[in-house]
């Protein structure tokens, strides 16, 4: 009995010494799958916005996501203005205002197109609308393009980094 | 110490030290099968040929892939394609294999669903089975993504998506899934590291659990009917094979096993030198491209049922009937509470039960592949919700089942 209590105690001690050291791999296993920093430092991308042209659809790249930039021209504008939800999407630069989102619907996650004749974007895999401020019109995506984290820096935006304006956005669950 | 001897044959010095002759009755001669059952029962080692010509082509395709985004489309499309001599075999075979697994899978498991061969001891079986099928899925997945063309791509970001949970909003999951905002890289390496190691170990693990879990409760028949093993085998035994339920696993049953996979593999290899082309999607011969999505996504045939699941409805109701379509065979065995284990022809209700389930899943599967539009989305609609429906009504139906 004895002898008992005693392997009793060595079967304990191992498996505390077990479990820290399992604890341990787990935490390591999980560190090893984040994203690497250098993956993270490249999460920067700087737009001049002097360069759009009015009403013409550009697509720029940041993390390897499509943003869709298209400055808004007089007929948007004018349209954006009757709707709150449309107007407090955009982006107001140097006095012009842009639509500046990620370009990937907000259902699964494919690339909607651009349609010039109508001033909208159709998305193919399911179907789903949006206008030229980048708000849902027609299901199944549950809300509006994505707008990425951007600092306005005169007349340049810095995606990736948090300013004023886009914590306002968001804070006001204008994006996610 | 145990005592050996000079050995007087090569097999005697084997046995006296690794047992042989007993290790070759426990597995084959004295491992002892039900006579009454037909070639269904030889999907088993069908499957088993298919995981092997996987295995086989997979290596010699392993010496030539390049796991990196700028080397990987190049090195499947040209390096094995064209210069690496029979490199369109293994590749052929591979991609073949990797397709028609899943249609033996299939009929394995409705055959086990069919005869009751999941419940009365069965219940391991079934789950052991189930867990495989997940792998495979899986395996499937990770391996689909290696090309790394736009359907790689686009169906990495799509499913990857799925873990975000609709409303829960999970980004950083799926970012730490993907090691990446977007499928690069770290995901083309995790998925090949996934793909070639951890989940064929998974694999290989489950298939012992499988086949282990077959040892006490043995194979089913084709009536259910409860075999005493002991008896019936020293009948066998006894020389009276006539009079006896059950034969030997090898040679008697290995021997019609072995024609069954002789006929599948005639029609295995039509399929990789003829009809390749259902398994390679010519949308997949694009180089990955995260600017340009393809008109129409849509997965392979083989998952078309339980996407086709997903589609009909809004994006957070669409997940947790997927999660249900995903989970539900697995409960199986204790979501039908009959006790009887007999042909599903034979179980009234339960019969009907499994003839509409079977239909539906092949009206969900061609709904899938069509565009959700019109009278397709319809369908497709009203299929989904049987599905469920009939799953919730299962217990109920099997509850009032008279006994047979």
């Amino acid at each position: 009995m004895k002898n008992n209590n005693r392997r009793g105690f060595m079967g304990k001690a191992f498996g505390a010494v077990a479990a820290v050291g399992a604890v341990g791999s787990l935490y390591a296993m999980k560190k090893s799958w984040d994203p690497l920093p250098s993956v993270k430092a490249a999460g920067f991308t700087t737009l001049d916005m002097s360069i759009y042209e009015e009403g013409v659809m550009v697509t720029e790249k940041w993390r390897g996501k499509p943003i869709f930039v298209l400055k808004q021209s007089a007929e948007m504008l004018k349209k954006a203005k009757e709707n709150p939800r449309d107007i407090e999407r955009l982006v107001e630069v140097d006095g012009s205002h842009y639509m500046m989102c990620i370009g990937l619907c907000t259902h699964l996650g494919c690339i909607p197109a651009f349609r010039q004749d109508k001033n909208d974007f159709k998305c193919a895999c399911h179907g789903g609308e949006f206008d030229a401020s980048g708000m849902v019109q027609l299901v199944p995506p549950p809300r509006g393009f994505d707008i990425p984290p951007f600092k306005i820096d005169g007349t340049k935006l810095v995606l990736g980094e948090v300013g004023p304006e886009w914590q306002a956005m968001k804070d006001n669950g204008i994006t996610l | 110490m145990a005592h050996f001897t000079k050995a007087t044959s090569v097999k005697d010095w084997f046995n006296q030290r690794l047992a042989v002759e007993k290790v070759e009755k426990v597995m084959m001669s004295e491992y002892w099968i039900p006579k009454n059952i037909n070639f269904l029962w030889a999907m088993g080692m069908v499957l088993v040929i298919t995981f092997a010509m996987l295995l086989v082509s997979g290596i010699f395709l392993l010496m030539y892939y390049v796991p990196t985004v700028d080397g990987a489309f190049d090195s499947v499309n040209y390096t094995i394609m064209r210069e690496v001599d029979f490199g369109w075999l293994w590749r052929h075979v591979h991609g073949v294999a990797a397709s028609v697994v899943f249609l033996i899978i299939y009929i394995h498991m409705f055959t086990g669903i069919y005869y009751g061969s999941y419940k009365k001891g069965r219940e391991m079986i079934w789950i052991s089975g189930m867990l495989l099928f997940v792998a495979f899925s899986a395996e499937a997945f990770s391996g689909y993504m290696l090309p790394w063309g736009q359907m790689s791509y686009w169906a990495g970001m799509v499913i990857t998506n799925l873990f975000s949970g609709g409303s829960l909003h999970a980004d950083g999951l799926v970012e730490w899934i993907r090691g990446d905002y977007v499928p690069a890289q770290a995901f083309l390496g995790r998925f090949f590291m996934l793909h070639v190691l951890l989940i064929p170990l998974a694999i290989i693990g489950l298939i012992a659990l499988h086949f282990g879990a077959l040892r006490i409760p043995h194979v089913n028949n084709q009536d259910g009917e409860e075999i005493d093993f002991d008896v019936e085998s020293e009948k066998y035994l006894a020389g009276k094979k006539a009079e006896s339920k059950v034969m030997r696993f090898a040679n008697d049953f290995m021997a019609k096993d072995l024609m069954v996979v002789g006929i599948f593999l005639v029609f295995f290899f039509y399929l990789v030198f003829y009809n390749y082309g259902f398994a390679m999607d010519p949308v997949n011969f694009d180089p990955a491209d995260g600017l340009k999505t393809p008109a129409h996504i849509y997965p392979e045939w083989y998952f078309l049922w339980s996407y086709e699941i997903l589609r009909p409805f809004n994006i957070d109701l669409g997940l947790v009937l997927f999660a249900f379509a995903q989970v539900i065979f697995v409960l199986l065995p204790f979501l039908d509470r009959s006790p009887n284990s007999v042909p599903a022809n034979r179980r009234g209700l339960f019969g009907i039960w499994f003839w509409v389930m079977i239909v539906n899943l092949i009206v969900l599967t061609a709904m899938g592949k069509l565009p959700p539009e019109g009278i397709f989305s319809t369908i497709g609609l009203v299929s989904a919700i049987l599905f469920v429906v009939q799953w919730l009504a299962l217990p109920f139906i099997t509850k009032f089942e008279k006994k047979v």
